[in-house]
């Protein structure tokens, strides 16, 4: 077998050649330093966001009585409370929660991928390969409408302070882009689209990646090299994008 | 498919029936975690309690993907520490980070 494990021929240490003291391929190894730096991305990204909603006010008041406004930072459950087809309707975080529910179940089927692989189940590997894509496709589905949705704005303006033309003026703006945002303060909106766009690109990639070794699993390049662990390392990135998600949920969503 | 010669043979193993129940015991894990962050999310008033409840529970969930999905608790004991011991400067960023929040409307 190509797989080496972390023994080494009596009396020599592990570390001086011939064995892989980590127990794991070159590939899988710096998947997971790669992954690890990637964690320290997404990190400085939440933080900042942290730091910087920490400096801004906070909403006083009863959650009911909340309207938007640039004067304080808003309640997340507040600006993402729509549902497609649900016009009209308050149904806060209910979208983001499905979206969390099919990532989550996507990172299962991937992972059942990676046990089929193991058995040198050709058959279940194609299944469980295609089902992650349709997870992730879907995944990518929702976050554009949540970005229309949230590009658009709602059914009623705020005010918002904008400087034109060398003077301070006061506009309705519905909706919210880089340069002017209905939901509260601009770093809110700007955010918003630094963490969630660069979290979907990261789907959109595994996506890609996915189809990559479906494609490769379909045409059995896998089973002429004997073994499927390009699925493994595939899979690594694409629980790491569940796991990324996570995170955005709990510290962008539910705080 | 016609079966040629130059084809290897591949011998498919049976499914582990006890690895895949233990594969959605974690996925039915993780989503009850979330139902209950949402029962939270509506019931509990803001505030530092909140606060400290979700991000146990998101530790919980890392854990549960990391450490099954990604399989990092079964590996050698090398590859488990270095990928956990550098998380320790993701700490110190927000440490850091939260330290100057907290001095900056003293600047503005």
């Amino acid at each position: 077998m190509a797989h080496s494990t972390a023994t080494a021929a009596h009396g020599q240490s592990v570390w001086d050649g011939g064995t892989s003291p980590m127990g794991a391929s070159y590939g899988k190894l710096m998947m997971w330093f790669f992954l690890l730096s990637d964690a320290f991305t997404f990190s400085g990204l939440l933080i900042t966001y942290g730091l910087v909603r920490s400096s801004h006010p906070a909403f006083e008041g009863l959650v009911e009585s909340f309207t938007f406004s640039t004067e304080y930072w808003p309640i997340p459950e507040k600006v993402f409370e729509a549902v497609p087809f649900l016009h009209g309707y308050s149904l806060p975080l209910v979208f983001v929660g499905i979206m969390t529910f099919i990532l989550i179940m996507s990172s299962v089927t991937m992972v059942l991928a990676v046990e089929a692989g193991h058995r040198m189940d050709r058959q279940a590997v194609e299944k469980w390969m295609l089902w992650t894509l349709v997870g992730g496709i879907a995944f990518l589905g929702c976050q554009a409408w949540e970005w229309t949705h949230f590009i658009v704005g709602t059914d009623s303006p705020t005010l918002v302070k904008d400087f034109v033309n060398g003077q301070w003026i006061t506009k309705e703006v519905t909706g919210a882009s880089l340069t002017i945002n209905q939901y509260g303060p601009q770093p809110f909106a700007d955010f918003f689209f630094f963490i969630t766009g660069f979290h979907g690109f990261h789907v959109f990639s595994g996506v890609m990646f996915n189809f990559l070794i479906y494609y490769n699993t379909v045409t059995g390049v896998y089973e002429r090299r004997g073994h499927y662990e390009m699925v493994e390392k595939v899979g690594l990135y694409w629980h790491f994008v569940d796991l990324v998600w996570v995170f955005v949920f709990t510290f962008f969503y539910l705080v | 498919m016609a079966h040629h010669s130059n084809e290897p043979q591949v011998t498919v193993l049976p499914p582990d029936k006890e690895k895949i129940k233990k594969l959605w015991t974690v996925a039915a894990i993780l989503g009850a975690v979330t139902a209950v962050e949402f029962v939270i999310a509506f019931t509990m008033s803001h505030g530092t309690a909140k606060t400290f409840l979700f991000v146990i529970l998101t530790i919980v969930k890392a854990g549960y993907i990391v450490g099954e999905f990604m399989h990092l608790k079964y590996e050698v004991k090398v590859l488990f520490w270095a990928i956990l011991i550098p998380i320790l400067f993701i700490v110190w960023m927000l440490v850091a980070f939260v330290y100057e929040g907290m001095k900056m409307p003293v600047f503005n």
